[in-house]
């Protein structure tokens, strides 16, 4: 059968076209902060700004911890669901798809009634504990993406036959998990750091709700503020989600017999 | 099979359990961080100020200003996702089934895991520089065609610059979705059908598309999922002005707009209430697809 090309070559035009626009125009629109000419004062004033390093960092902080929680979290449980629970399956399945249900503004109220200052549990009550709600809040967030990956990880590697071996060369649990099994699937598992990082580092409704300094408050302020510096973090932040999808493609690539 | 078989049945009583207190962690937390907070507004829900039993706040969820806030924002998002839906799936369609090259599938792959990704604060800064009042395509369109969009009636605060908006993320995320789908149905069906004298029209009414309406059905309401509960973007646009239940629900959040604690909770339910029965449906519609695609 020949089919002529014509109508795909337009509908993949059309999509380049509505993609690729938004982003030339939010570059474009970056550089013109200097009357007349283009510049890259934009980029700046925004990289000089004391509120852009602390938030940023705070907030590339913040998504290290819900990477190590998550992880700590999701491997053990995914482990456990494939080799020895496989009835807890669907009841684990479920429950990390739940956080695509919920919305993330409602889990966050819902803390804040739980968790407030005169509660069994008062994690809003100082700095710190709620830095660490914010971290527990993320690791609920990335919760679907980072189980998905580590799972179908575990998928591909024999983990029974690797497990008996461990086992039977006198290993102890906590060895077989991080010694064993960990370096087995670690595409999948570096897919779900990155893919959380991209997730958490720019997010604005939970850390303002919170009332933490992050970079997603930080920009929405600059958004309301400024002019031309709200262009320039578009375009910071287009790079920081591409530069973690690059990395996901390219971990996977360098591993023998793993396939996505 | 298995060497573990051996050893007695205590030994392997014990072992379950310790499995068990493995997986025990996880439970601690879904249940802490998820299910807890979300049963606490759900029974916050029904009860009136002192903690009695009360449907007084679902009653009161009937007031004009928040029906209107539930209805702009099941029309953005039921908008976006037809949207997306319908042009997701012709480009998917365009790349996949549409013999173009071979480098532009995993081309557009890539560009759609980055773009489905790239929402909240960004994307209202990257429209603002794109379709704002000052944006480089409303200037373009009033330089060379002459067309003032603003005069014309067009503001990116509005029903339809907030549908286009969401349609950055909600387009690649359909290409996703439904790429799977495309790559189920098999050749032979074609080739059968083709065989038979079936036209290309018959093929896709008869064939393709009663296969695939579960997966377009089942996108469809993932994305209106998608959008029914994002804030960020549209927030970073039009501050808090605008007035869709999320934009409501961050005011009622932030210093009780409502007046009223516990119709704040109602207010949550019934997000809850859309986005569950949305989802549930699309779990239901992915196990049915999944019957033939796989």
């Amino acid at each position: 059968m020949k089919q002529s090309r014509f109508f795909p070559w337009i509908g993949f035009i059309f999509g380049a076209i509505y993609f690729l626009v938004p982003l030339i125009a939010t570059f474009e629109f970056s550089l013109r902060m200097q009357r007349g000419t283009y510049s890259f004062k934009a980029y700046q004033v925004v990289l000089a700004d004391p509120g852009f390093q602390a938030s940023f960092s705070y907030s590339a902080l913040i998504a290290l911890l819900t990477i190590i929680v998550g992880i700590a979290l999701v491997v053990p449980t995914a482990y456990l669901v494939q080799l020895k629970l496989p009835k807890l399956r669907p009841v684990v399945e479920f429950m990390t798809l739940l956080p695509l249900v919920v919305p993330a503004i409602v889990i966050v109220f819902g803390y804040l009634r739980m968790y407030n200052s005169s509660s069994w549990l008062p994690l809003t009550g100082s700095a710190r504990s709620t830095d660490l709600l914010l971290v527990f809040a993320y690791v609920t967030l990335s919760l679907p993406y980072m189980y998905r990956s580590v799972d179908t990880a575990l998928r591909t590697v024999d983990i029974r036959t690797l497990t008996e071996a461990a086992q039977s060369l006198g290993s102890s649990w906590p060895r077989i998990l991080i010694q064993v099994i960990l370096p087995n699937i670690r595409v999948g598992v570096l897919s779900g750091a990155f893919l959380t990082f991209a997730i958490v580092i720019g997010e604005f409704t939970i850390a303002s709700l919170l009332n933490r300094p992050a970079f997603g408050p930080y920009m929405q302020l600059i958004g309301a503020n400024r002019a031309y510096e709200p262009a320039a973090l578009a375009v910071i932040a287009f790079a920081i989600t591409w530069a973690c999808m690059g990395l996901i493609q390219l971990v996977a690539s360098f591993s023998p017999g793993q396939k996505r | 099979m298995s060497i573990t078989a051996l050893p007695a049945t205590a030994a392997r009583e014990r072992r379950i359990t310790w499995s068990w207190l493995g997986i025990l962690p996880f439970i601690l937390f879904s249940l802490m961080f998820l299910l807890l907070p979300a049963a606490n507004l759900i029974v916050g829900a029904f009860q009136d100020a002192s903690g009695n039993f009360t449907l007084q706040n679902i009653v009161n969820l009937g007031q004009p200003s928040i029906i209107r806030s539930y209805t702009l924002s099941l029309q953005i998002s039921a908008a976006s996702a037809l949207g997306g839906v319908l042009i997701g799936f012709a480009l998917a369609l365009a790349t996949i089934l549409g013999g173009l090259p071979r480098w532009v599938r995993p081309t557009l792959m890539t560009f759609s895991g980055v773009a489905s990704q790239f929402a909240g604060v960004p994307l209202a800064f990257a429209f603002l520089a794109t379709l704002g009042r000052t944006g480089l395509v409303t200037a373009l369109l009033f330089s060379i065609f002459d067309i003032n969009i603003y005069r014309g009636g067009f503001n990116l605060l509005s029903f339809w610059g907030l549908t286009i908006t969401y349609l950055y993320f909600q387009i690649p995320l359909m290409v996703l979705v439904v790429s799977p789908a495309l790559d189920g149905l098999k050749r032979e069906w074609r080739e059968a059908a083709a065989i038979l004298g079936a036209t290309g029209w018959q093929y896709w009414t008869m064939i393709a598309l009663p296969i695939l309406w579960p997966s377009l059905l089942g996108a469809f309401l993932l994305l209106f999922a998608n959008a029914f509960g994002a804030i960020a973007t549209a927030y970073a646009l039009t501050g808090s002005s605008f007035n869709i239940v999320t934009i409501l629900l961050y005011a009622q959040i932030r210093g009780d707009a409502l007046h009223d604690p516990n119709l704040g909770y109602a207010l949550a339910l019934g997000m809850i209430v859309i986005t569950g029965v949305s989802n549930g449906a699309y779990i239901w519609l992915a196990s049915r697809s999944a019957r033939w695609i796989r």
